[in-house]
């Protein structure tokens, strides 16, 4: 059996907000690695850089020094719409408060990826036929045509993930997607993530919740800008490596 | 993004807000349809003037009375008199003709019809020609009806019919101030030219207006004062020259100079360039209006831009975390801008030109909607819209995507 290839490989990303004296290092060093077909967990307390490590592996924004490398892609050094093209091509997004366009049918928020596909010859209706598709596998076939204000909060949540999923993303990044849930829908959701791991789908979710974390294969734990452990599936490894990294930035 | 799903995104925005993108295409609108319009007024404006100046007649000279500037205690010079027309007649080489004129104010009765400020126009024979009116029914009066001073009128047609109505005028004796006068021709409909209708008149021999109507003291030893003397002119004759000849022979008969002088002379090239200077001027102030009426409308709808952008700033996010690029984004309000200025310069086209329509058959004033004036309109109103729209569609583009998604 092969061995499954990195999907995401970060080499001492930092993140710097600020400059000089009054700078502040969100990030010191981040060394992850994530294998395709993984469910992944981030956790940390607030201000460990967790948020800023999902923006960066969003493609949200750029490390102030290090690499960041995608699917084989190298992204550290992308300029704006080239790290657009990137979430367009190759990232899913599952935000904590949904997201949806207001006002838009839950069909034509799942194709909204579909719109900013620099692609020749693109299908609009083969790309509505893969929506209603999408939505049919959360559940939501007979509500294509409802807007976000019209579907409860786990039903939008799950009109995101299909949202997620229309461009066939190599890595679905989750923020909190339980966050403003109830446990039942909450449950509902996770179910939803179980099912799209066990198809092969590579899953980065950032939590602060352990009981969702667990759901994962393993959890990597932030604090202070810093990987502090990885938990596999309850057993701890303490993070040994890469000490060099712990250097504070001026 | 495609520019066809652009455009839909862009309608589907405007249709959300229908209120406020009427409210924003509201200053387009205006702009557009005062364009339209106010250039339709002023060319209709300048039909109207060019017709009237060429049924002025041709070939003449217009001699005017202008008021003396005559000093403390000493005798204010009368301006023309009647004799300097004979003068003009016989002293000046190229002179065909020419007509006096002397008017005067007076109540008209006939029966118990009773007209007050009647325009009272005493002229001599050769005013119907060089006017260019004809006689509708009866005659004119003749040199031998002016030497004799005979009591008779030749009423303009309105004239004639505010006071006879349907009964036939010819024969009839109509009262002006305290004299009776026998109707003995009714002139053909003219209209109005400039500020005088022809048409509310009545015309006498000058001769009469001298005796009854304008008597002075001082007409026995300067003449009877006049308003004004047409001169018609042979048009093979060099007109400066005429002018020249006219001008020296005033000066010479009335001693004064050319920087005193108490008449005008000016021709109907001086008056044609006068009017079109005149409506130059006018329809550049109203393109000046206009013009700044459609950038107040591009204000507009940057302002309203601008709102949007920050209103939308969680959309725009949105939109960037799924791969829209700064680029995508920008077209997206760009075009938004540009379709509402658009749209409202279609709605201000079709406002402007029925306005012009409207505005044409509810007044007096023509108007002529020119397709010029509606390519300028609306491609001012495109431009505006792209240039007002550039600045709040590149704020959007520039947002920050963790920003805009962090936006309440």
């Amino acid at each position: 059996m092969t061995e499954p290839h990195k999907i995401i490989e970060t080499i001492d990303i930092t993140k710097v907000y600020g400059m000089g004296d009054i700078s502040v290092a969100a990030l010191k060093g981040i060394n992850m690695q994530i294998k395709a077909g993984e469910f992944v967990a981030i956790m940390g307390p607030s201000g460990s850089g967790k948020s800023t490590l999902m923006h960066i592996l969003g493609c949200l924004s750029r490390p102030t020094t290090g690499r960041y490398i995608i699917d084989g892609e190298d992204v550290s050094n992308l300029d704006k719409a080239q790290l657009a093209h990137v979430r367009n091509k190759k990232l899913g997004f599952i935000f904590q408060a949904y997201n949806l366009l207001a006002r838009t049918s839950a069909l034509r928020n799942v194709t909204l990826p579909l719109l900013y596909t620099h692609e020749e010859n693109k299908n609009i209706e083969a790309g509505d036929e893969k929506a209603r598709a999408m939505l049919e596998v959360v559940g939501l076939g007979d509500r294509i045509h409802h807007q976000p204000h019209e579907l409860s909060g786990g039903q939008q949540q799950r009109v995101a993930i299909a949202r997620a999923l229309i461009n066939d993303p190599v890595l679905v990044i989750a923020d909190e997607p339980t966050g403003n849930l109830d446990s039942h829908s909450g449950e509902e959701i996770m179910n939803i993530l179980h099912k799209l791991h066990a198809q092969g789908t590579t899953i980065v979710m950032v939590t602060h919740d352990p009981k969702i974390a667990a759901h994962t294969q393993r959890t990597v734990h932030l604090i202070d800008g810093l990987v502090d452990n990885i938990v596999h599936n309850g057993r701890t490894t303490l993070m040994s490596s890469h000490e060099e990294a712990r250097h504070e930035t001026v | 993004m495609k520019p066809s799903e652009a455009m839909r995104i862009a309608w589907e925005a405007i249709l959300k807000n229908k209120i406020r993108s009427f409210l924003t295409m509201l200053g387009i609108i205006i702009g557009v349809a005062a364009v339209i319009i106010m250039v339709a007024i002023s060319a209709g404006t300048e039909a109207t003037i060019s017709e009237q100046i060429t049924s002025l007649g041709s070939n003449l000279v217009f001699v005017q009375s202008s008021f003396s500037r005559g000093g403390p205690g000493q005798m204010a010079s009368g301006g023309l008199v009647y004799d300097d027309a004979a003068a003009i007649q016989d002293g000046v080489n190229g002179v065909v003709s020419v007509v006096v004129e002397q008017n005067s104010s007076e109540t008209v009765k006939f029966s118990d019809v009773s007209l007050d400020e009647v325009e009272i126009l005493g002229t001599t024979t050769g005013f119907p020609s060089v006017r260019d009116v004809e006689i509708a029914t009866g005659r004119y009066f003749t040199d031998t009806d002016i030497d004799r001073k005979k009591k008779v009128a030749v009423l303009g047609s309105s004239m004639a019919e505010e006071l006879f109505g349907t009964t036939d005028p010819i024969g009839q004796y109509i009262t002006v101030g305290t004299t009776k006068l026998a109707v003995i021709g009714v002139f053909a409909e003219k209209g109005s030219v400039g500020n005088t209708d022809y048409d509310a008149r009545i015309y006498i021999p000058i001769s009469v207006v001298f005796q009854k109507f304008t008597p002075s003291m001082f007409a026995r030893i300067m003449g009877d004062s006049i308003r004004m003397i047409y001169v018609e002119v042979d048009p093979d004759e060099n007109l400066d020259n005429i002018i020249t000849q006219i001008e020296l022979l005033l000066v010479k008969r009335h001693d004064v100079t050319l920087d005193t002088a108490d008449f005008s002379v000016t021709t109907q090239q001086d008056i044609i360039s006068t009017q079109e200077s005149t409506t130059a001027a006018f329809r550049s102030l109203l393109a000046w209006v206009a013009g700044v009426s459609l950038i107040v409308g591009g204000i507009g709808i940057m302002n309203i831009m601008l709102v949007s952008v920050t209103e939308r700033t969680r959309e725009i996010g949105i939109r960037q975390s799924v791969g829209a690029t700064p680029d995508d984004i920008r077209m997206q309000f760009l075009t938004e801008a540009l379709l509402l200025s658009i749209v409202g310069g279609l709605i201000g086209i079709v406002v402007g030109v029925g306005g012009s329509y409207i505005f044409g058959a509810l007044s007096d004033m023509r108007t002529v909607v020119s397709l010029s004036s509606i390519l300028l309109a609306f491609g001012s109103a495109a431009i505006v819209g792209a240039f007002f729209g550039y600045y709040p569609a590149n704020q959007a583009a520039q947002l920050d995507p963790i920003e805009a998604l962090r936006y309440e």
